[in-house]
């Protein structure tokens, strides 16, 4: 037999020009000859889409409040107009004209609260009393009533102001009960484990709007005789409840996620329940599910916009009140595109946070 | 023989105020006084209240008639008829919405989630715009919108746009022509009907000879299935004396007759449910792909399986386990979703209760039916999701 001999292949051939412009769209849009249809199909479609945007949102827009100019420019030019002219109607809801800038003041004080909030530097107790002096300051700011100023009714209250105040008290009030209920539903107490799992399952399993139905025709009836119930508090109550059952779930999820191991150890160290879920399990458990509250956070802003069904006049509700004006009925459009735009801005930037804080918070934590 | 150790803590049976099982009794015994202590005093004064205000209750009112028209339903309906037939209407005009809602949601989200994956930048970065407008900007808000552009934007009645040859679709929505049902048709249900049996009957066929053999014809299996099908089904038509009657619409001085039409209150709450859901379902689709791990797809490439022989045995069994549950709870949230429907005056259950509510005044009533109509329809999806995610998810031995 003839021992194997080692004849040498040729060299393979280096890969041809991988860097440079030419290679690099070669690799992203014409890798195949699909993939070349698919870049000239969308770039058809892209040339006959976005000229004429451009043309009506931009180049024909008229942007100055007036009626006439932007009625001689409907169908071919955007008329943002409408947003000059309605913009304080549509940030502010039905709030008075001259006392606007308490809102703003308002709104921008729980706007910078928020943003600080998101910095891990300053996630300490003293974070909670900034919340309870900013709440308070936006209560008596919006409400009146103190200190000269005039009195405004919640009723009136509206647009920005109000979405951020109720997402971000639901959020706040609905914290201690989701611990609470996610908790319990771990507990080995079958009363207390059955009843927070009903709580949320009945909560998860119906529509917000019939929670806020709820709100606004039994809670009246449940009050005692004579007591009134504010409609800003029965909606706040509604939307709390709702937040907390989702919000439980997101915590247990930590709670779970947390090796056994931790409660075995606090144990043996003699510890008793609260003092284990204290010091032990919530620390842990809550670091973990940071980014999914923030994607709470980010569902309950945009549920906020159902309040509109039950007559409160949020931002999505005001803008509704605004475009009511037969004059600019017409530029509807224009105006929900304004408030989509304030959603969308500040949807993105929170959960591109939430993305970020994902990345951040659990390096070094994460078993496995 | 060895005895068997003692244990190595006795268990003390002395009974103790301080023992844990003690302690857990009396929380519970509290927790459970306290709630009844609560509901008893809000029923007190739900009564005292409904007293003073001589509001009535009970379910009674289902019976008696309802008293206002239904813009749309899937049965006749008039206003003579009772509340329940009234709540039933909105029950289906739920459901209709939702399930096609449903459907095309999980089509579209499918492939703007494979987009996102897509080697291809345009289409990568058109399906993440996609994804991040619908997931970003309220549904109410997205819904206020198509409405806008069914009812304002869309050309009136008189000219419509026609996409195909009898289809008008303008601000009164969308009409098209419909078949119109003759008893020849059973022929053509009974014809599709065996068609179908022999198309599992060819499936099971090719699975059994795969278990036995290790053939594997997937496509000529499906491919004879449909054919057959098709036959069987045109077999049935032609026996049934191959009835062709259609119900075409034409416009007409004040609106539209014959053929079927959909209401611009459906459109919008179809298109604007399916746009929304479709952004959520594409990223549960995205990270279902994305969470099977890269060796499997080196692993089928070393045993040379061809590309779609990978896709549909390496890699989707695998990302279905990922995709069920949260793909679940999408659907929870459409069929939950689709109550904003109230927004745009589409008759559904919660704009029937609604209503309802308003003309009997009884509060509790409707809007508990309404709950426990929307907490049946999530226990009945999330059990037919188990169902099926108890087949795909990962079978241990």
């Amino acid at each position: 037999m003839n021992p194997a001999v080692f004849t040498p292949i040729a060299a393979r051939q280096p890969p041809s020009q991988v860097l440079g412009a030419w290679p690099w769209l070669r690799r992203n849009f014409f890798d195949s000859v699909a993939n070349s249809l698919l870049t000239l199909l969308v770039l058809a479609l892209l040339a006959v889409v976005l000229p004429p945007l451009f043309n009506w949102a931009v180049w024909h827009a008229v942007v100055q409040a007036d009626n006439a100019a932007c009625r001689a420019a409907a169908g071919v030019g955007a008329c943002w107009g409408v947003v000059t002219e309605k913009g304080r109607l549509i940030l502010f809801g039905r709030y008075p004209f001259e006392e606007q800038w308490r809102p703003l003041i308002a709104s921008a004080l729980l706007v910078l609260l928020l943003v600080v909030s998101c910095l891990r530097i300053v996630w300490r107790p003293a974070l909670v009393g900034a919340w309870v002096v900013v709440f308070t300051a936006f209560y008596l700011l919006m409400k009146g009533d103190v200190a000269g100023l005039t009195l405004v009714d919640t009723e009136r209250w509206g647009g920005l102001p109000l979405t951020l105040l109720l997402s971000s008290v639901s959020l706040v009030l609905a914290f201690p009960l989701a611990i609470l209920l996610a908790l319990g539903r771990q507990s080995q107490l079958p009363a207390i484990r059955t009843l927070c799992v009903i709580f949320i399952e009945f909560v998860r399993g119906v529509p917000l709007i019939s929670v806020l139905f709820m709100a606004s025709f039994i809670l009246p009836l449940l009050m005692p005789q004579g007591a009134k119930i504010d409609v800003l508090v029965r909606v706040l109550i509604g939307m709390t409840l709702f937040t907390a059952a989702y919000l439980a779930e997101v915590i247990r999820g930590g709670l779970q996620a947390l090796p056994k191991g931790q409660m075995e150890a606090a144990h043996s160290l003699g510890l008793g329940y609260w003092q284990i879920q204290r010091k032990i399990v919530l620390p842990q458990a809550l670091r973990l599910v940071v980014p999914a509250i923030v994607n709470t956070f980010i569902g309950a802003f945009k549920d906020t916009s159902l309040v509109t069904i039950v007559s409160l006049y949020d931002l999505t509700g005001a803008v509704q009140l605004a475009l009511g004006d037969a004059d600019w009925r017409k530029f509807f459009m224009e105006g929900q595109l304004f408030v989509a735009a304030i959603y969308f801005i500040a949807c993105l930037a929170m959960s591109r946070y939430s993305q970020w804080l994902e990345g951040h918070l659990n390096t070094g934590i994460r078993r496995q | 023989m060895i005895p068997p150790a003692p244990p190595l803590l006795p268990r003390s049976r002395a009974w103790s105020w301080r023992s844990q099982t003690f302690r857990g009794w009396v929380y519970q015994v509290l927790t459970l006084a306290l709630l009844v202590l609560a509901i008893t005093y809000l029923m007190s004064n739900t009564f005292a209240n409904m007293r003073t205000r001589g509001i009535q209750s009970g379910f009674d009112f289902f019976l008696q008639p309802a008293g206002f028209a239904i813009g749309e339903s899937l049965f006749e309906f008039d206003s003579g008829q009772g509340y329940w037939v009234a709540y039933l209407v909105g029950l289906s005009n739920t459901l209709r919405v939702a399930l096609l809602g449903i459907v095309l949601a999980t089509v579209l989200g499918t492939l703007i989630g494979i987009g996102r994956l897509s080697s291809n930048m345009l289409v990568r970065g058109l399906c993440a715009v996609h994804v991040e407008v619908t997931r970003n900007i309220p549904l109410l808000l997205q819904l206020f919108m198509w409405y806008f552009v069914m009812t304002e934007l869309l050309p009136p009645i008189e000219t419509p746009l026609k996409p195909m040859a009898n289809v008008f679709f303008s601000k009164n929505g969308l009409q098209y022509p419909l078949p119109e049902w003759s008893a020849g048709h059973w022929g053509t249900v009974l014809g599709l009907l065996a068609g179908a049996v022999f198309w599992r009957m060819g499936a099971r066929r090719a699975h059994r000879q795969f278990e036995t053999t290790g053939h594997f014809q997937p496509a000529r299996t499906h491919l004879t299935g449909l054919a057959s099908l098709l036959a069987l089904t045109a077999i049935g038509w032609l026996a049934g004396g191959a009835p062709s009657a259609l119900s075409v619409p034409e416009v007409t001085e004040i609106n539209v007759v014959g053929g079927g039409a959909v209401t611009p209150e459906y459109l919008t709450l179809l298109i604007g449910l399916t746009v929304y859901t479709s952004g959520y379902i594409a990223e549960v689709v995205r990270s279902g792909i994305q969470s099977v791990a890269y060796g499997q797809h080196e692993a089928a490439v070393a045993l040379g399986l061809t590309h779609s022989a990978e896709l549909r045995l390496v890699q989707l069994p695998q990302a279905l386990r990922v995709i069920i549950p949260p793909l679940t709870s999408q659907y929870l949230n459409l069929i939950k979703n689709s109550s904003l429907a109230v927004a745009v005056g589409y008759p559904d259950l919660i704009s029937i209760s609604s209503t309802s509510l308003n003309q009997t005044g009884r509060a509790i009533e409707c809007i508990a039916v309404v709950m426990l109509c929307y907490l049946t329809l999530s226990l009945l999806t999330s059990a037919a999701m188990n169902i099926y995610n108890r087949r795909v998810r990962l079978q241990d031995r």
